[in-house]
């Protein structure tokens, strides 16, 4: 049965909501992981509170599915919310946090939001904040010849921005002839670890950097989920109809520093979740107690999450030889 | 007789005929050149990729996430460095994912010295690839044996590393390769490239069948007694030699292809040891933390007992580079005197 064509669905109050819905959740799914490091239910913490206003709309745009018809993700380790969106259970999360034997993403293996999900084309999430550039092109060529309009998207960081896999992407996916449908997406905190962009980036535009290769390219700023879903549709009708490259740049916050090892302590950045719950009662589109309840659901059943996966089992230390090998037919 | 590089090349057209191969892809790979060995030759699904190795294992590895069977080249193993950490990701992939993912991909790259190349067309590869998990590695030393692991490689659901002696590129065979024409004569004009302007060249490929050499599985090219040598690639057809010119001298010398570099078939290493009570592993690569030191370690733990003297290595002098003048490449890669003066020597000492 061939796949459905994607058609952006049209931005109204109840999608709005939904938004919110589903940035509250990675929010809150973020916040739980962080005090699972802080009490000992899990080591390294690492992920994307800050980056929901982007994340939460890039998710509900994905056409989501198994093979070259549907999008394919390579992803950046900040990508929780994109893949709550998508429909993943946070406990699922929590289960990597914790490094348990039922983390479906890697048995334990890898940290938290380390994603693999072959059903939905989300390709292994690797600490190396470069690869994803490269990897992409794969996909996007097998898109390319498939036809439909299924395209392939990665997301890196700024400073990550710097490695020669990005210009790798531009590169391949602007041959003439031979343009790849691929979604190149930057978040722009302007931070790498502790190092600040204005020693290392000489336009913090990185967007920009595609016009060398004739690329269509955009900013958005990624505090707000409604221009982000704009710049988004924009970006991906392009990517989809036009079959060539795209690049955009999200300006987000890191709202929780680098990772566990910086303390993961709450830094004073624009929040998009407080900005985008202002505006939503603004808009009479949600009062402050429907938005509290919003919370206290997703926190109520977060709790509920901790304690089934605190319960759970680790890995067995035999478990560490199982999947060197694939020992099946060839073939993802 | 197909030589060692139009037998990989009628193995990737079987391999995009029957077993699924959807790119070949690498620098100067597709037409006009198909290759600089010309290994890829003619191939319908073989195309250029910009000057980026970083590119080529990527995409590789994208091409297998989304159900593709990609063959990628590395032109050089000289030139493959910069692309460790995909190399990396391309072998932990499986493993990090739980199973999720696997990585069904052949990387092609010829290795090794014998043909002038000075600093970066002479190296070999195999001991840093053994370092980087999650790969299987082959490396043949004959056209039959390149055509038959080819197939096994491409067949493979685990990323294969495939090893081409850059010094044996134009040497023909003693066998066959099932469905190839006896003469070789035919087999040029049917698949090599005129020189020239080939706009409209097309191969004519002859039928060539189904012919496996399976991964992990070593050969005894030469069988013997009072000696084991466990050798690979180019250091193979040399170690052969020098068995032969010995065997006139009343010893006896076994002699195993190993094909494949990892997983090595140490059962058949331990059967000749136990046998021989001797060994001598050989192969180009520089000494130290080289492969053949693990083969040893490993006849150590299997096989002690079994050995009446110490087992030795011969392989490249620790230095950076194999230099250009003559006499830099030949005390820097051993070459078939010392072959010969280390099998002898080995097979002669006191137990
Ligand atoms: C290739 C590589 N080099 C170094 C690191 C260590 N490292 C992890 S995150 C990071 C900074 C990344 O900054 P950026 O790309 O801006 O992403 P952000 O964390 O800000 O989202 C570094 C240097 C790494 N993971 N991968
Ligand atoms: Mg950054």
């Amino acid at each position: 049965m061939p796949a459905t064509p994607w058609i952006a669905p049209a931005l109204d109050a109840q999608l709005k909501i939904a938004i919110h819905d589903k940035m509250a959740l990675g929010r809150a799914t973020e916040e739980m992981m962080i005090r699972m490091m802080r009490t000992g239910h899990g080591y390294f913490w690492i992920g994307g509170p800050g980056e929901e206003g982007f994340n939460v709309p890039l998710g509900l745009l994905t056409k989501k599915g198994h093979g070259p018809d549907y999008d394919y993700l390579h992803l950046h380790y900040r990508s929780s919310a994109t893949i709550l969106a998508m429909g993943a259970e946070p406990i699922n999360l929590l289960r990597q946090m914790r490094a348990t034997a039922t983390d479906p993403y890697s048995k334990g293996r890898n940290f938290v939001n380390h994603f693999a999900i072959k059903p939905w084309n989300v390709v292994p999430v690797t600490p190396t904040i470069e690869t994803q550039y490269t990897t992409v092109i794969g996909t996007a060529l097998v898109q390319q010849r498939h036809g439909g309009d299924g395209l392939s998207y990665v997301t890196g960081g700024d400073a990550g921005s710097a490695e020669g896999d990005f210009w790798t992407c531009m590169n391949w996916s602007t041959r003439p002839g031979r343009e790849l449908p691929v979604l190149i997406l930057v978040t722009q905190n302007e931070f790498g670890i502790s190092t600040p962009a204005n020693q290392t980036q000489n336009n913090l535009r990185l967007n920009e950097r595609a016009n060398g290769f004739g690329i269509r390219n955009a900013c958005v700023d990624g505090n707000d989920p409604i221009a982000s879903w704009h710049a988004l549709v924009e970006a991906m009708e392009y990517v989809r109809h036009e079959r060539k490259p795209y690049c955009l740049q999200a300006n987000v916050s890191r709202l929780y520093g680098h990772s566990s090892s910086s303390g993961a302590n709450r830094y004073d950045e624009p929040d998009c979740l407080g900005l985008y719950e202002q505006r939503l009662i603004r808009e009479n589109l949600m009062t402050q107690a429907e938005i509290q309840a919003v919370w206290d659901k997703h926190n109520a059943q977060l709790a509920q999450d901790l304690q089934i996966v605190i319960a759970e089992p680790m890995p067995d230390k035999s478990h560490v030889l199982q999947h060197v090998w694939h020992e099946g037919p060839a073939g993802n | 007789m197909a030589n060692l590089a139009q037998a990989i090349r009628l193995a990737l057209h079987f391999g995009e005929e029957n077993l699924g191969v959807t790119d070949i892809f690498g620098e100067d790979v597709g037409a006009p050149l198909g290759g600089v060995f010309t290994a890829t030759q003619g191939l319908k699904t073989a195309w250029n990729t910009p000057l980026d190795e970083r590119g080529i294992i990527g995409t590789a590895l994208g091409i297998a996430y989304a159900g593709g069977k990609p063959v990628a080249e590395i032109q050089f193993c000289d030139y493959i460095y910069n692309v460790i950490d995909l190399l990396k990701l391309c072998g932990n992939v499986t493993w990090s994912s739980a199973g999720e993912y696997h990585v069904p991909m052949v990387l092609m790259t010829p290795v090794g010295s014998g043909i002038h190349g000075s600093m970066y067309h002479s190296h070999s590869f195999e001991s840093i690839a053994t370092h980087i998990q999650g790969w299987k590695i082959v490396m043949p030393s004959n056209p039959k044996d390149a055509y038959g692991l080819m197939l096994s490689a491409i067949a493979e659901p685990n990323p294969v590393l495939f090893l081409a002696p850059k010094a044996l590129m134009r040497q023909k065979g003693a066998e066959l390769i099932p469905g190839e024409p006896a003469d070789e004569k035919t087999l040029h004009n049917m698949i090599d490239a005129p020189l020239g302007d080939r706009s409209d060249w097309q191969p004519n490929w002859p039928p060539v069948e189904d012919y496996r050499v399976a991964i992990g599985e070593a050969k005894i090219a030469r069988a013997g007694t009072q000696l084991t040598v466990v050798t690979y690639g180019r250091m193979l057809p040399l170690s052969v030699n020098a068995a032969e010119t010995l065997a006139k001298e009343g010893l006896d010398i076994e002699v195993i292809d190993l094909r494949t570099i990892y997983p090595f078939d140490l059962p058949m290493v331990k059967a000749s040891v136990e046998k021989t009570g001797r060994l001598l592993v050989i192969n180009e690569d520089t000494e130290v933390t080289n492969f053949g030191e693990h083969i040893i370690r490993k006849v150590l733990d299997e096989a002690f007992y079994s050995l009446e003297v110490k087992p030795e290595l011969l392989a490249g002098l620790d230095v950076p580079g194999v230099g250009l003048a003559w006499g830099y490449e030949q005390n820097s890669v051993p070459q078939a005197d010392d072959v010969l003066a280390a099998m002898r020597r080995l097979a002669t000492e006191r137990a």
